[in-house]
């Protein structure tokens, strides 16, 4: 059905532009409605201020101490940073270790699997008095164990994947376990991995921030959530949590850009 | 030919893809009679399968008309003139077989009792008496398109549209399917008309009367092939001189097709 | 079944090991036996009901927040796919935003919801399962979507060519055809609104649920450090609980 065409580089890119403008223009379109009806719905139905802000007051507020409120988010993220990369590189080595002793696997698996079940966050308390309730040490910990598990699920499931006679064929190579490993395993656990990645981008920010209402230093971000939501500065509250969904977002982007980069032939076909 | 039940006139079908419209059809007139049994065959993109799906409603002709027992290809399926069989068997893998034959029957508000007897009654012609309650990965994918096919009878349709129905078996299992058919067919009452779409040369004069060859780039009839075989036709049809030189005409023709194009 | 006991249990040994090896105190980690038995100790100074027994009551009113939040959340999901499905220009303006919101902290907004609701003079357990039904929504919205689309092509035609109503094509062919899609984003459902009425019930005025009594042990950790190894254990079960009972539903309803 499908015919082939060549088309020049310049018409490519107009119908590129053409695509993002048809892809972009709905949920720019949602976006602004959206903003529009918060912002109306507030001053309309003279909806209390402890109750829910309007949008331009939340950016107001933001305004007033921008530096401030990005310095806080910073101190979270880092954690969410440090946790996730401790807890997804550990995860990946432990899954690379289970393809080579299937035993522990069969162990390890199933119970990493129910692991997803449990809500991790509850070891936050434990995690400060091991490792000091105000350091962020104890929250890059809870963080670790949260990224942990979906990592080595999704890993595991990724090198596993090439089937029975693409092994096969790999024998017929003579190849070592090495060749095997970096040849055929690895490439096919990368889109595993960057699923992995990008859910525990997701998972360790909104980990970092929650671990905080456990208590933590009084610079983070989920301390300041916590204390300002008590005392009923709804205001504050919701512009350090604009500041904690942008951090959020910009963590999964830079994951997304960087499968991108990795992962090229990945994204040609996805881009429709 | 008397009343035709099947008309094709001046038919066209152009699709209009990302890459400029392609002409899937171009120019079709055909006649099919009541209780013929057709076969198209040619290369891929000739347009069988597009031809298959116009008369089923499936697409609508971008030009020209098509006339199932002078009606609409719409109006003959809101009447529920057709049974399809796909390449795959398409069973509802939460249905148990006989669930999946009684589907069509469900759909058209039959009573419970006549819709189970219909079902059991038709497993039984194509073999599955026993199998009933088995759900379809239990079985095996020739059993799975006999199934498919029982639901394509179940509400005894005037017209049976079949797209390589037998395509992804294996040759044993085909030839077996394919005599199995013939019997059913020649068999029901009354005996529907049959647009078999392939791309087996044997198995399409094995089983037709017409075998109507198709060529691509546009997709058009080249010519169409009579086989005069007697019938009912027997495993030993495939060793009948006869048979070998329609096989060997059909294959002349799509050659040519081939050259042509 | 049997490496994961062994797995279980050269963890077990790990922790009295390292204790022994490394002389860890009671204070940090306290011995097995000790949780065990932690578990059989009378509260309220030796006149109340046992710790398990009132864990697993806390347990119970966090497990019917979190069911709660499910139920909502889940029908809610289930809903805006329905809508997705019917107006395909709703779904290209939402649907990033709904993909989009699982990229933010939800989490972070459960106290702000939990104190203005409360504010608002509303009981404590609606704010809760406000939260809970909130973080269930997301993934039965999109699990739901993808199962709604995973009819393929030619079971449609099928349908078709019956001349099926597409109330019919939708009972008989959508609706079951998604279910396995359906479930599947049910069990991450499930163990997501746990984690919502948990930390829920942080913000302070709770009196009740897991939440709180890890709050407390973590407080009078000194006193009683396996209290709060105890609940925390309890908090896992739950989430655990939900699940399996999310999946026996499904064992239950998907045929095949």
């Amino acid at each position: 059905m499908q015919a082939t065409t060549v088309s020049t580089p310049a018409v490519r890119s107009i119908d590129q532009a053409a695509q993002w403008f048809h892809m972009l223009w709905p949920p720019v379109l949602m976006f602004v409605l959206g903003i529009a009806l918060w912002e109306s719905a507030v001053w309309l139905f003279e909806i209390p201020i402890y109750l829910l802000p309007a949008p331009s007051q939340i950016m107001a507020t933001f305004l007033e101490r921008p530096w401030f409120l990005l310095g806080i988010g910073m101190v979270t993220f880092s954690n969410a940073l440090m946790g996730s990369a401790i807890g997804c590189s550990l995860g990946v080595l432990v899954a690379i270790f289970c393809v080579r002793w299937t035993f522990v696997a069969d162990g390890l698996v199933p119970l990493a699997i129910a692991a997803s079940a449990v809500p991790i966050i509850a070891l936050s308390p434990l995690m400060g008095i091991w490792l000091g309730s105000v350091s962020a040490a104890s929250k890059i910990g809870v963080i670790a164990v949260m990224t942990f598990f979906p990592t080595l699920v999704s890993v595991y499931a990724g090198l596993i994947s090439p089937r029975a006679d693409a092994l096969l064929l790999m024998r017929s190579y003579a190849a070592p376990q090495r060749a095997v490993f970096l040849k055929l395993r690895m490439p096919a656990a990368l889109p595993f991995l960057f699923n992995a990645l990008r859910v525990c981008a997701t998972l360790s920010m909104i980990g970092a921030v929650v671990a905080e209402f456990f208590g933590g230093p009084r610079n983070a971000l989920g301390v300041y959530i916590k204390t300002q939501a008590g005392i009923l500065r709804t205001r504050e509250a919701w512009s350090a949590i604009m500041v904690a969904c942008l951090y959020g977002l910009i963590f999964y982007l830079v994951i997304v850009l960087i499968e991108r980069w990795v992962m090229p032939w990945k994204h040609r076909h996805s881009g429709q | 030919m008397d009343t035709p039940i099947i008309e094709f006139e001046r038919v066209s079908k152009i699709y209009q893809g990302g890459a400029g419209p392609v002409t899937a059809l171009h120019d079709v007139t055909l006649r099919i009679a009541a209780g013929e049994f057709i076969a198209l065959i040619g290369p891929s993109g000739c347009g069988k399968s597009t031809l298959m799906r116009l008369i089923g409603d499936l697409e609508q002709p971008s030009n020209g008309t098509v006339r199932i027992k002078a009606k609409t290809p719409d109006q003959a399926r809101r009447d529920r003139d057709y049974g399809i069989v796909f390449q795959s068997p398409v069973l509802y893998d939460w249905r148990t077989i006989r669930k999946n034959v009684e589907l069509p029957l469900e759909i058209m508000g039959r009573p419970k009792e006549q819709r189970h007897q219909r079902a059991m009654e038709l497993l039984k012609l194509v073999g599955l008496g026993d199998f009933g309650e088995a759900y379809p990965h239990q079985l095996s994918g020739g059993m799975q398109q006999r199934a498919s096919i029982a639901r394509a009878l179940s509400f005894a349709p005037s017209i049976l549209l079949m797209d390589e129905p037998f395509g992804a078996l294996d040759e044993i299992t085909r030839e077996r399917l394919q005599l199995e058919l013939l019997s059913i067919w020649w068999e029901a009452e009354p005996r529907p008309t049959v647009i078999f779409v392939t791309h087996s040369i044997p198995e399409a004069v094995f089983l037709a009367d017409r075998v109507v060859v198709m060529s691509p780039r546009p997709g058009r009839v080249q010519r169409v092939v009579e086989v005069n075989l007697a019938r009912p036709r027997a495993f030993e049809t495939r060793e009948d001189p006869q048979f070998f030189a329609l096989v060997t005409e059909v294959r002349e023709c799509l050659r040519a097709t081939e050259t042509a194009g | 079944m049997l490496p994961v006991i062994g797995i279980v249990t050269a963890l077990l040994l790990i922790w009295e090991g390292s204790k022994l090896l490394f002389g860890i105190s009671d204070q940090r980690l306290p011995h097995l036996g000790d949780i065990v038995a932690t578990m059989f100790t009378r509260t309220q100074g030796g006149n109340g009901p046992l710790l398990l027994v009132q864990m697993l009551i806390n347990a119970w009113a966090t497990l019917r927040i979190a069911m709660g939040g499910f139920f909502i959340g889940g029908l809610l999901g289930f809903g805006l796919a329905l809508l997705f499905m019917r107006m395909p220009i709703l779904e290209r303006g939402l649907m990033p935003y709904v993909i989009g919101s699982q990229t933010v902290p939800i989490l972070a907004i459960a106290p702000m919801v939990v104190v203005s609701l409360g504010r608002m003079g509303a009981e404590p357990w609606i704010a809760k399962i406000f939260v809970a039904a909130y973080l269930t929504f997301f993934p039965v919205t999109i699990g739901m979507l993808r199962g709604l689309r995973s009819a393929s092509p030619q079971s449609l035609d099928l349908m078709r060519s019956y001349a099926a109503s597409s109330l019919q094509t939708f009972w008989k062919l959508r609706l079951p055809a998604s279910l396995p899609y359906l479930f599947a984003s049910l069990k991450i459902a499930a163990s997501a609104s746990v984690i919502g009425a948990i930390v829920a019930e942080l913000p302070s005025g709770s009196s009740e649920g897991i939440g709180v009594m890890i709050l407390n042990a973590a407080q009078f950790y000194n006193s009683r450090p396996p209290a709060l190894y105890l609940a925390i254990l309890v908090a896992g079960l739950i989430g655990v609980v939900f699940y399996g009972l999310v999946a026996l539903a499904e064992r239950l309803i998907v045929k095949r």
